[in-house]
């Protein structure tokens, strides 16, 4: 590209100095924590004795370490969970929304608040909610004649800690979608209204088609925001020890680091986390190539 | 005639589902609200209406909260989020000003990795970043929540770059001929122009640094006078719930999303394209 303007004279110096934040946040934020965060997982160090080489070690021994290997099964689950869950929600709020209904906005905004609001502050009440013999939810299915229901125990926890984590997310998917509906020429529905087809045959030849390229890229961002779930699982699930009910990877990086101090465990766990996203980025953009309609 | 049958059947679906929708959505705020102005007794009560209604609760939070806690917290997540938005704004635009307007060797090399970063996800730094901020002594300060704000970001420059692309050049030959400097044209034109741009990225930028958990909890896990409103509801949430007061835990959770609530009236369609151009983060 050739796009520019020529920095005169000592302008060049300027140039640099507004620069110059950016590039001590690839340094130290970004580029260079990922390299260290990649020398920190080859060894041992505890931030108080001197760090010991640990080569692949590390690495060998996430696949024999049971707390880890059941984490990263839960990061799995709770992304299989929540990501066709976020999707498929927020896209049939926002079909609905797109209908040309009467109280768009209103809705628009109820919808929204989730996504504004702290998860810490809304876990707060979700726990009220959720509570066994107090909760206004098992009040709710006692009134309909069903049992109640430990929300919060061990077998269910996953369930409840992503239904919470979808209500959240709705919000932001919706105008993701939204925006892509909007986006879709009048012109495909004229003519598909020409040939006679009804509203739920236009759903399906021009709207879902058309909706494509907002699906892939909110699956995108909620299987990588899965990946890193982390506020509601604390506030939601934690016990002693900086463990929980529903460990979580980011979960067990946190608890090497910042209650044991096993920097190299924990880094080597941060790596894999980041192989994760990429593999699973490349997946999809694989999926892109081969399924997404561009017009 | 079966078409407008049609038509409003599906009316009515939709519109109950959006409504159910909106009643999940709904009820744990309006539940918030409504434990927070109960009697401690009626914690547990499952009329929505408090009877007797209070507004006990939030003073007690001032009060019995020991050494003004709850305005310390407060008073932290507004220093931290606010000196978080200047940061991010100033470097962020600084650095889109000069990718998106200066010719440079290297410029597209840069902004390339830059774009690049946004993959890697912010736990992978947080080892690396914990241990040199421990070096320096500033574990336990609000030092590391404020400083990287300030050193830029690949989601706001990103941001930003693309909305001043979309300025006439012919603004920064006319400001050229009137021998205004780099900085000039940055300051002078680019920044005044960019107000809704800037206006969405702040209240992003607020929004996220003002729900943070994660990073609070790492680095001021147990000063409640040093830490945020997040680490320390966190905290209270234990602390209370053994005393048996939700009602105090309601008010203190209403109290800390109540400054994003009225942001979010106030600016609702920058909030709205904030979180829409948040998909390009992460």
């Amino acid at each position: 590209m050739d796009y520019g303007l020529k920095p005169l004279g000592r302008e060049k110096l300027w140039l640099w100095l507004m620069l110059t934040p950016t590039l001590v946040g690839l340094v130290f934020g970004t580029v260079g924590s990922l390299l260290a965060t990649l020398g920190l997982s080859l060894f041992d160090w505890d931030l108080i004795n001197p760090p010991h080489w640990a080569g692949v070690e590390n690495y060998v021994q996430l696949f024999e370490n049971k707390d880890y290997i059941e984490a990263f099964v839960n990061t799995l689950k709770f992304s299989a969970l929540y990501v066709p869950g976020v999707v498929i929600l927020s896209l049939l709020v926002a079909i609905l929304l797109n209908r040309k209904i009467r109280g768009v906005s209103f809705f628009r905004t109820v919808y929204f608040l989730p996504t504004v609001t702290s998860a810490v502050a809304t876990a707060l009440v979700w726990n009220m909610i959720y509570g066994k013999e107090t909760g206004i939810l098992n009040f709710v299915l006692e009134r309909l004649g069903f049992a109640p229901v430990c929300w919060l125990c061990t077998d269910n926890a996953m369930m409840s800690v992503v239904i919470v984590n979808i209500w959240g997310a709705i919000g932001e998917g919706m105008i993701i979608f939204l925006a892509g509906l909007t986006a879709i020429p009048r012109d495909y529905y004229e003519a598909a209204m020409l040939d006679g087809a009804n509203e739920l045959q236009q759903f399906f030849s021009v709207t879902l088609p058309l909706i494509t390229p907002s699906i892939f890229f909110q699956t995108l961002i909620s299987a990588i925001n899965a990946f890193q779930a982390y506020d509601y699982i604390y506030m939601l699930t934690r016990r002693g020890q900086g463990d929980s009910s529903v460990p979580v990877a980011v979960y067990s990086i946190y608890r090497n680091a910042f209650h044991f101090f096993r920097m190299g465990d924990a880094s080597a766990q941060a790596i894999q986390l980041a192989l994760l996203v990429a593999v699973f980025m490349a997946i999809m953009f694989w999926w892109e190539r081969h399924y997404v309609v561009y017009e | 005639m079966s078409k407008s049958v049609y038509k409003t059947l599906l009316d009515i679906i939709s519109y109950a589902v959006l409504l159910f929708g909106a009643l999940t959505m709904l009820i744990p705020f309006v539940w918030m609200i409504s434990v927070s102005f109960r009697v401690p007794a009626q914690q547990f009560s499952r009329n929505i209406i408090p009877n007797p209604f209070t507004i006990q609760n939030y003073f007690d939070l001032f009060r019995d909260l020991p050494d003004e806690v709850f305005l310390y917290l407060t008073f932290n997540s507004f220093k931290i989020s606010i000196l978080t938005v200047i940061g991010q704004i100033l470097t962020c635009a600084m650095a889109a000003f000069v990718f998106a307007v200066v010719k440079f060797k290297g410029r597209d090399f840069l902004f390339a990795l830059l774009v690049a970063t946004l993959m890697i996800p912010p736990q992978v730094s947080l080892i690396p970043n914990f241990i040199i901020f421990k070096y320096l002594g500033w574990i336990g300060t609000q030092l590391p929540l404020i400083v990287p704000a300030f050193w830029g970001g690949a989601f706001g420059t990103f941001l930003l770059r693309q909305y001043f692309l979309t300025i006439p050049r012919d603004l920064v030959d006319a400001a050229r001929m009137d021998g205004a400097s780099l900085f000039d044209i940055f300051w002078r034109v680019y920044l005044p122009l960019s107000k809704p741009a800037v206006a969405a990225l702040s209240i992003f930028v607020f929004k996220d640094a003002w729900n943070d958990l994660l990073h609070p909890l790492v680095y001021l896990p147990t000063d409640m006078h040093k830490t945020t409103l997040t680490v320390g509801l966190a905290f209270f949430q234990q602390q209370l719930q053994l005393g048996g007061k939700f009602t105090v835990l309601m008010a203190g959770a209403f109290l800390s999303i109540l400054p994003l609530l009225i942001i979010f009236f106030i600016a609702q369609k920058q909030f709205i394209e904030g979180v829409a151009l948040s998909g390009v983060k992460r």
